[in-house]
């Protein structure tokens, strides 16, 4: 017995030991999970970016929602219509569509109390388009003289300012592009501009833990994983000042159970409801639910470096492909019609006057299935019989509506083997193959615009060379038309010349469009005044809490 | 006893290297992480050829994985993609997840072992058939399915408890989110005592207890008990290991950040420095537990002796 009691001490001291470890470095017993403690204080759902917060490092919706609430520009873009308004900016004014003079409206000040002045604007974009600094915004900056020796293709760069941008005194600069753009200034709303104060740069480390803008609210403390807690800073200038205390946002692991917390009372707002939660969202809370176009569009994009699908006659192929999506069917059985059936490459929030022109798709976005078969033949048949239609298989629920498509596909051509998912098991592993121009067949590509303008839709996706040109897709009068465009000062002839290069994208068809994303939210009884902006992020400044 | 003991930790330094180069390969194999950060469009090839050349990307296989294995010696994970030390991730995540576990091993072993004792010793009653069917259908049942039920009922319908468990995840929070992890692990050792116990009534020393005039009680729990939990003793610890690193689909459904949340993150995002420093530590943890468990065998089995 005595080597068994030796044996039994050694067993008891580990489990003591890991009890204790357990107990000791959780925290210590939290309350229940109470959602606003303070008054007028809203509860959100979030999920953690993926990148530290820094304007010009955050590309996603996430990141971008709080960026939205702490920080102000030049401009901003109206909630409602999505034109682009000044805030900071007093004016921006060129003659040549190239040089632009900014005059900045004086009293701004950042949450520390450092004044917003030209410099604060000059040297985050310095900051932004350095190599060094690793920002994935700063193609952003592209446009402005002197990129090229700030953020060259390979080697180090040459200098560490932007050789466009030049102080003209406390309140202005001036802002030479390498390129006629006219519509430039409109972009100025988008996140990776933003101003930052000196403390960005004099301790870093501390800003990102707990970062300090000139909006409406400022950061009361940051737990990455967990949350962030935002409260109004009452230090605001700006005519849009928060109507409630503050916004906790909340790290959710999956947004079904954001959605189950929301149902219960633990949650304010949820701000993307699960698609699987859709069919019963109504009856659970009534009126409390919106569904609004977002300026997100999907589509099915195609290899165009790949021979099977670039010899002359394959653009007859992808019409008939497109003609065989039932798009209708689709939005209103999977996505119980929160997706709007695409009839343009663009999206409806940009408006006539934006851009948007229902029907330059044509007859090749509408679902025909006797056409689609004779265009398919007539352009040589699918290359290799089979269509494989590639998505990521991890997030975004993509399988459902491939599927779907294929479904379709091969209802309209009358061949069960036409048509068949392809699922790449990881998003890094899905754009890994993209980027290496691995494709060999069409897959899906999705694309929230940066700012509510038609450039948007166009240029970086179809023109040669362009940031996110996925399907290699060159054609000389697309780029010529587009060109012209950025050079037209006057903006509707602007607008007019983006849809006649949109009309050339309905003959090749280098991406067939599928349909328009609508942003949603559901809120709780103690909420009001909800909304969502074009980019489909809940309009937080404008909330009232009722307690 | 000693000598054992330090002859199993020497053997967990191979285990260890051996696991952590298989894991870096497989993660690396996965592809390039650096595309995924950019979200839904392309990286401009300078940026992302900074960043390959900071996260040490920009080296050879073999050379990427001396410079991690000199940085843990140092104490140094590495840094995940968000910026966050891994050292720092470890620390939030793994406490979280042990008491999520412990709660889940409380539960499989009290109602796990008590249910497999009354069963065994009425085997043919209904009582027996009872459980049988019982965990039959708590076998079948997938654990996001009884997870979502329970959370609905218990957190939305009825209003018992809260559907997500908070950050900090104390012990009482983590009562139905353990239940729920520990059901299909509960019925299998039900199974096993239950056998065990049977085989174990027609033993000689039990008739020898009962010849000599113990009570009922003392010989179940003192004799009969102790030899028939050897199977159940190593199914549990293996348990450990598994509930710690794949309590995923709970975490997802209850909104507890611990250690099978991280790791899929990691995943996703071809993260090798979360993804290896965790599992490194999993490792580590199924190692101990197995020591652990070898350990309890002495004091279960008077007859199993160590050199």
């Amino acid at each position: 017995m005595r080597g068994a009691t030796r044996y039994k001490w050694a067993a008891g001291a580990a489990a003591v030991v890991l009890a204790a470890t357990a107990t000791a470095c959780g925290g210590g017993g939290g309350g229940g999970g109470s959602s606003s403690s303070a008054s007028g204080v809203l509860s959100a759902s979030w999920t953690d970016p993926q990148n530290p917060l820094e304007p010009a490092n955050t590309n996603e919706v996430q990141g971008g929602k709080v960026l939205s609430m702490i920080f102000r520009g030049l401009k901003k873009y109206n909630p409602k219509t999505g034109a682009a308004e000044n805030v900071i900016a007093d004016s921006i004014e060129s003659s040549d569509s190239q040089n632009f003079t900014i005059k900045l409206k004086s009293g701004w000040t950042f949450s520390n109390g450092e004044k917003v002045t030209a410099d604060s604007f000059i040297d985050a974009w310095n900051y932004a388009a350095l190599t060094t600094n690793k920002q994935i915004n700063s193609s952003f900056f592209s446009y402005i003289d002197g990129y090229d020796k700030v953020h060259p293709e390979t080697g180090s760069p040459a200098l560490k300012d932007l050789s466009g941008l030049k102080r003209t005194g406390d309140l202005s600069f001036t802002v030479k592009l390498n390129q006629k753009f006219s519509t430039w200034p409109d972009t100025l709303g988008y996140s990776a501009f933003m101003p930052l104060p000196q403390a960005f740069y004099s301790d870093h480390a501390a800003w990102v833990k707990k970062p300090i803008g000139n909006g409406p609210y400022m950061v009361d403390s940051y737990t990455k994983g967990t949350g962030i807690k935002l409260r109004k800073w009452t230090g605001y200038k700006g005519d849009d000042a928060a109507a409630n205390g503050g916004v906790d946002l909340k790290v959710y692991t999956d947004n079904n159970t954001a959605y189950t917390d929301l149902l219960a009372g633990n949650l304010d707002l949820v701000d993307d409801v699960p698609a699987s939660q859709l069919k019963n969202v109504k009856s659970d809370l009534g009126d409390r639910y919106l569904n609004t176009p977002a300026g997100i569009i999907q589509t099915l994009s195609f290899p165009l470096y790949d021979k099977n699908w670039s010899g002359s006659g394959s653009e007859k192929v992808r019409q008939g492909i497109s003609m065989a999506i039932n798009r209708p069917q689709i939005t209103q059985t999977i996505f119980q019609n929160t997706r709007t059936p695409a009839t343009d490459w663009t999206t409806p929030v940009l408006g006539t006057s934006g851009g948007y022109k229902a029907g330059i798709c044509g007859d090749v976005c509408t679902y025909n299935a006797a056409q689609a078969k004779k265009l398919i033949e007539e352009g040589g048949g699918i290359p290799g019989g089979t269509l494989k239609v590639s998505y990521n298989a991890d997030t975004g629920s993509h399988k459902d509506w491939v599927d779907a498509l294929c479904n379709s596909v091969n209802n309209a051509l009358g061949n069960d083997n036409a048509c068949v998912g392809n699922p790449v098991g990881t998003f890094a592993d899905f754009r890994n193959k993209i980027t290496n121009k691995q494709m060999t067949g069409p897959f899906r590509a999705g694309w929230q615009m940066d700012y509510p303008l038609i450039q948007d839709f166009l240029q970086p996706l179809y023109y040669t060379g362009a940031s996110s040109n996925d399907s290699h897709f060159s054609n000389a009068d697309f780029d010529k038309l587009v060109d012209q465009a950025n050079a037209e000062s006057d903006t509707t002839k602007a607008v007019g010349l983006f849809q006649d290069a949109e009309k050339i994208l309905a003959e090749q068809v280098p991406a067939i469009p599928l349909w328009y994303q609508n942003g949603s939210a559901g809120w709780s009884d103690k909420l009001s005044n909800v909304a969502l902006d074009p980019f489909s992020v809940p309009v937080y400044n404008e909330i009232k809490v009722s307690s | 006893m000693g000598r054992y003991v330090i002859r199993r930790v020497l053997q967990m330094i191979p285990v260890f290297i051996g696991t952590t180069l298989l894991i870096f390969f497989m993660v690396y194999a996965l592809g390039d992480p650096v595309a995924a950060k950019c979200g839904d469009r392309a990286c401009d090839p300078a940026t992302a050829a900074q960043i390959r050349h900071d996260l040490y990307l920009d080296h050879p296989l073999w050379q990427q994985y001396l410079h991690y294995m000199a940085q843990i010696f140092q104490g140094d994970f590495g840094t995940a993609y968000n910026g966050q030390q891994v050292t720092e991730l470890m620390g939030s995540a793994f406490p979280v997840t042990l008491r999520l576990t412990i709660v889940a091993i409380l539960f499989e072993i009290v109602i796990g072992i008590t249910l497999g004792v009354i069963t065994g010793m009425r085997r043919g009653r209904p009582v027996d058939t009872g459980a049988l069917v019982l965990t039959l259908i708590v076998i079948s049942i997938p654990t996001f399915v009884t997870g979502y039920v329970l959370q609905y009922l218990l957190g939305v319908k009825w209003g018992v408890i809260e559907p997500s468990v908070s950050a900090e995840a104390p012990f009482n929070e983590l009562i139905v989110p353990g239940l729920v992890l520990a059901l299909v692990s509960l019925a299998y050792v039900t199974r096993l005592t239950r056998t065990s116990i049977a085989e174990n009534t027609r033993a000689d020393y039990v008739r020898t207890a009962i010849a000599k005039g113990l009570p009922r009680s003392r010989v179940i729990t003192r004799h009969l008990l102790r030899n028939s939990l050897i199977p159940v003793v190593t199914f549990i610890g293996t348990d450990i290991g598994a509930l710690m690193g794949g309590a995923i689909v709970t975490e997802r459904i209850f909104n507890i950040r611990g250690v099978g949340f991280q790791l899929y993150q990691g995943i996703l995002r071809l993260d090798s420095a979360t993804v290896v420093g965790f599992v490194t530590i999993l490792v580590i943890v199924f190692l101990a537990a197995n020591l652990l468990v070898d350990l309890l065998y002495a004091v279960l089995d008077p007859r199993i002796r160590y050199a």
